[in-house]
């Protein structure tokens, strides 16, 4: 194959662990997060999206893909899981313990994402559009103003362009109530994509297998904290307390088995909202 | 002198419901902070949509003008706010938490060196105040303070505030003219389209049965397919089923697919994530069928039956037949 002509991509996905859907809630000793033991961790799945948005663009034109994740040791897992699918290598900023990255702000954890991507020179850096953990939602963003490039979120397609010699993409945005938007980028650019386009593949054992030998470089937190920026030191935004939620409306739990409880919604639907 | 600024946004040349609900929010913090209330809108003083403003007056509404800012682009739009924000310096700026927003309004904090807190659902007013929001898809509730000494950056979500009643007060309209030059902008964007007609308008149906990810396969659509036959009802969806394509996204409800208020909303193995939530909260009354007790759907349903909804539809199915005699 000659690829010689086209402009070949690096891709940087930053993927992020979160526990998984179904895990367990219960709020832990500190007041400020659940208690994670006997908690299961996924990857986040509009990160997923993006990993898959990222393969297949190097599978169409070539290029490398790079997994960017934050986490301690465990997050070790859900990068061999991206490598396993194909990425190429991966960097870890690996923080010493549980604690270490919720003392960060979103934008001091972006900070540390910049930091350790600094000097990979990507053409394109794609993450999911929020965690299913913390829902942010902004990583992606703040991360194109640190590195001052330009950004779209909540991104489904992405396709390669080329204008007088100079390598962009074109993008299709999702706007609100089933509006879209076509958007023209050049490059680098960073993306935030959003779930959905495209089915999401599963790992071979070739691929779980040669994931092992793949290249993945640690990178401590606090090696990446010599920057005299205050920022990272003092967040702007603080996580006092977290509880489980009230209920906005009181529930009416129907029990008995499935038929007693079928009908006496039917009941209910009948004569208290007269719907049937 | 220190205040609370609120971004509105305009769609289709009206301005947003959850505009007014950002502005509620923006009046709680200043009535109870002691700070005057101004608001902000990208368009021309011209504009007739500026004299659509109610709601507790404002002291002062900047209409932020500029032709590049004619099409949304995160880089006008957060150049242009930015200079707002100095000119006006505010110790709050409010968003309602639009899919724009989501753009741009990380950008601008982080130009202020700030973070914004989004998705805000709800505020306890104080000195500090605290800003709630949502973890977890709904199962956790976090309460953040702004430990900076600048200014806070949050968006409210749609639904969480009531907008307020109309107030007499005076209002000065001013036009704020940023500087911008078009080599600033560095994302070209097209025209929104809309993928395909409509051909399903949730909106019309009293009773809509909306599935989730319980339904696990899209072979097993049937039995909740016969449930709405039996009620006469309109088939839904949550985000995961739509992009799988078990169903089309015209059907799917949510902040990304249709905003729906039906008499009676069902949610069959539904977890009720926000972005689910948002769209389906003003139903009349909401009926959810979960495995999970402790699913976030539970926080808003009026009837609850927890249990194995392939035991339970098929039974209400039944059930309603019966009913209606069928």
């Amino acid at each position: 194959m000659n690829r010689s002509l086209s402009h070949q991509m690096k891709i940087i996905v930053a993927i992020k662990q979160v526990p998984e859907r179904d895990a367990r809630i219960r709020i832990d000793a500190s007041g400020k997060w659940i208690d994670l033991q006997d908690v299961e961790f996924a990857m986040n799945e509009s990160d997923a999206y993006a990993l898959e948005e990222a393969l297949q663009l190097k599978e169409a034109q070539g290029g490398e893909v790079i997994v960017l994740s934050a986490g301690p040791e465990r997050v070790g897992r859900t990068i061999r899981e991206a490598l396993a699918k194909g990425a190429d290598r991966a960097i870890h900023i690996e923080s010493a313990d549980e604690g270490e990255l919720a003392k960060f702000d979103a934008l001091g954890v972006a900070r540390l994402l910049a930091a350790a991507i600094e000097g990979e020179q990507a053409d394109l850096i794609l993450t999911g559009l929020q965690s299913d953990d913390l829902g942010l939602g902004q990583t992606g963003v703040i991360l194109a103003e640190l590195l001052g490039l330009p950004h779209a979120t909540l991104i489904l397609k992405i396709e390669k362009t080329e204008q007088n010699s100079k390598q962009g993409i074109k993008v299709l945005r999702e706007l609100e109530d089933g509006w879209f938007q076509h958007l023209e980028l050049p490059t680098p650019a960073v993306l935030t994509i959003q779930s959905g386009n495209s089915k999401l593949r599963y790992a071979t054992l070739m691929g779980i297998k040669r994931a092992k030998t793949k290249e993945v470089k640690t990178i401590p937190v606090s090696n990446l904290m010599s920057d005299p920026d205050p920022v990272q030191e003092n967040p702007v935004v603080q996580l006092e307390r977290v509880t489980l939620p009230s209920k906005q409306r009181t529930t009416q739990i129907l029990g008995g088995t499935p038929a007693e409880a079928a009908a006496a919604l039917v009941e209910k639907l009948q004569f208290e909202v007269r719907a049937i | 002198m220190s205040s609370v600024l609120v971004f509105l946004e305009a769609k289709h040349n009206e301005i947003s419901r959850i505009s007014w609900e950002a502005m509620a929010a923006g009046h709680l913090l200043g009535s109870s902070l002691g700070l005057p209330v101004d608001l902000a809108l990208v368009g021309a003083t011209n504009n007739p949509i500026f004299g659509t403003i109610h709601g507790k007056a404002p002291r002062k509404v900047y209409a932020i003008d500029h032709t590049l800012l004619h099409g949304y682009t995160a880089d006008g739009y957060t150049a242009a706010c930015a200079q707002l924000i100095e000119h006006h310096k505010p110790a709050y700026v409010v968003f309602p938490h639009t899919y724009q927003v989501r753009d741009f309004a990380p950008k601008l904090a982080t130009r202020f060196k700030q973070v914004l807190i989004s998705d805000v659902t709800g505020i306890e007013t104080g000195n500090p105040p605290t800003f709630i929001r949502q973890l977890l898809q709904g199962k956790l509730n976090a309460e953040y303070h702004y430990a900076g000494d600048a200014v806070c950056f949050l968006s409210v979500q749609a639904g969480a505030f009531r907008a307020d009643a109309k107030e007499p007060g005076e209002t000065i309209l001013e036009p704020f003219l940023p500087s911008l030059d078009a080599a600033q902008i560095r994302v070209q964007a097209g025209e929104p389209f809309r993928a395909s007609a409509q051909t399903v308008d949730l909106n019309s149906a009293s009773i809509l049965v909306s599935v989730g990810r319980g339904i696990k396969e899209q072979a097993n659509l049937p039995i909740v397919e016969e449930l709405a036959a039996a009620l006469g009802a309109e088939l839904a969806a949550s985000r995961p089923i739509c992009d799988a394509g078990w169903l089309p996204m015209e059907r799917q409800v949510g902040s990304s697919g249709q905003t729906v208020a039906p008499k009676v909303y069902l949610a069959v193995g539904i977890s009720g994530a926000i972005q689910h939530l948002v769209g389906m909260k003003g139903s009349q009354c909401i009926v959810a069928i979960n495995k999970d007790e402790n699913a976030p759907i539970f926080e808003v349903a009026d009837y609850g039956i927890v249990g194995d909804l392939f035991e339970i539809v098929p039974a209400l199915t039944a059930a309603v037949r019966k009913a209606k005699g069928a």
